[in-house]
């Protein structure tokens, strides 16, 4: 399981790739939470964009609620972004819709939650 | 007869629905009847034979149908001149009154294996009406120690009228061990514990090579994985596996934390992952009408699709009345 994060403005844009299953999730979830206490702390919002993850499972799925959480927690907002056709359907199929706001890309969510972001996204 | 006797195994599912039971309403039949005729008329249907045709072929199940609304009561046909059944919620008296007309005036012995003792599942006891009839053998299995105090307690007064202690049949408790299998009225049964308010068991049933998995009242927690391995183990291989999906997975891991329940999501992973057949949903959501019951459905079986690993699971829905043959 690899994460990339990326800094544009004031958005953390953190971006997994592969399948997040019961394999993998584990290790995902500390990564994530880490990432996303520092970036809710400082008072980033936050992108996960999905673009690069091809399959999640409920231990995945699980992982992002639990990032939520945290990130309710401290005052933050977080976001997901840019999900392929098969995990969008797992997140419609799971209600995990009625949990996250979905962007279509992560442009869409840097222009709903950091508009003065979007040069520094467009120049990356 | 020994488990390698037969080799066909028939459920019948008395009570579908989790926690309380429910019924249609004038409203919901008038919806149902409106949206049947409309469909009709487009089709211009005249004969008898074009009806029947229409109504099992066309119209969906949640129009023409009911997946019904008795709280869990689930048989599996023994072919032994015994009786086998899981739980004993208010599909119980329907139950009951099938086994006294297949018994023949013979009588008979039921074999019931309780999940816990949760209202839902006991509260068709006092219905059952084989436990009126003297000579008949009821022989209720659990893992619970309050097993036959449950069964006591609810027909206690003020609550029932008629006190356990008068009921005529045959009626003894057997303890099991979670763990253990046991050869049981030609089939050899294992409980294993589940994760719900005060325990739950789940019981894995085999007789010459086809099983049966009942797992009612089961809350999975997707982060633990010795939890899920041991959960893979008991499907492993399942022609079928009856399956609480009462909620979404959002529900299962945020608000319904705790409340003791499954979800879709998770029914087919774990199917998937122990190579089991057949998944059911199970428990069904009592504020879910059949339109709700039929989405999930859906849903669930396109999860599997794009899920899928080596070979297809086949997904179905209960309902009171359905028949699986495995």
């Amino acid at each position: 399981m690899n994460i990339q994060e990326r800094t544009f403005g004031s958005v953390l844009v953190v971006s997994p790739s592969g399948r997040i299953d019961h394999a993998t999730s584990d290790e995902f979830r500390k990564q994530l939470e880490s990432l996303v206490e520092k970036a809710a702390k400082a008072g980033n919002p936050i992108v996960i964009d999905l673009a690069g993850v091809e399959y999640i499972s409920s231990a995945g799925l699980r992982c992002f609620m639990l990032a939520a959480k945290l990130v309710k927690s401290l005052d933050g907002t977080i976001v997901i972004a840019a999900l392929q056709p098969v995990v969008k359907e797992i997140f419609e199929i799971s209600r995990f819709t009625l949990v996250f706001e979905l962007f279509p890309t992560v442009r869409d969510a840097i222009a709903k939650l950091a508009p003065p972001a979007l040069a520094q996204f467009d120049g990356a | 007869m020994a488990p390698e006797a037969a080799n066909r195994l028939l459920v019948r599912f008395w009570g579908t629905r989790g926690s309380i039971p429910v019924s249609l309403t004038s409203a919901d039949i008038r919806r149902k009847l409106e949206k049947a005729l409309l469909a009709a008329i487009e089709r211009q249907i005249r004969t008898p034979a074009q009806i029947n045709d229409f109504l099992d072929r066309e119209l969906e199940f949640s129009v023409s149908h009911t997946y019904g609304g008795h709280s869990p009561c689930v048989e599996i046909d023994t072919e032994s001149g015994e009786f086998l059944v899981c739980d004993l919620g208010s599909g119980a008296r329907a139950f009951g009154n099938s086994v006294l007309s297949r018994s023949r005036g013979a009588p008979p012995t039921v074999n019931v294996f309780m999940s816990h003792v949760h209202w839902d599942h006991i509260m068709g006891f006092p219905f059952f009406a084989p436990a009126y009839v003297p000579g008949t053998r009821i022989v209720i299995h659990g893992c619970h120690d309050v097993l036959e105090q449950a069964f006591r307690l609810q027909q206690s007064p003020p609550c029932f009228p008629v006190e356990f202690s008068r009921l005529a049949a045959d009626i003894r408790f057997v303890r099991l061990e979670p763990g253990r299998t046991y050869e049981i009225a030609g089939f050899y049964v294992t409980p294993k514990r589940q994760r719900h308010t005060g325990d739950s068991y789940g019981y894995r049933f085999e007789r010459a090579g086809k099983v049966v998995v009942y797992s009612s009242d089961s809350e999975h927690r997707p982060e633990d994985n010795a939890e899920t391995a041991s959960f893979v183990e008991f499907f492993r291989d399942a022609d079928l596996v009856i399956f609480d999906a009462m909620y979404s997975l959002a529900d299962a891991v945020t608000v319904k934390e705790d409340w003791g329940h499954s979800s879709n999501v998770v029914g087919v992973e774990l199917c998937q992952l122990a190579g089991a057949r057949h998944l059911c949903l199970f428990h069904h959501e009592p504020a879910f009408d059949d339109e709700a019951i039929e989405s999930v459905l859906k849903e669930t079986i396109r999860l599997e699709q794009l899920t899928r690993r080596s070979r297809p699971l086949q997904v179905s829905a209960a309902f009171d009345g359905l028949e699986i043959e495995v």
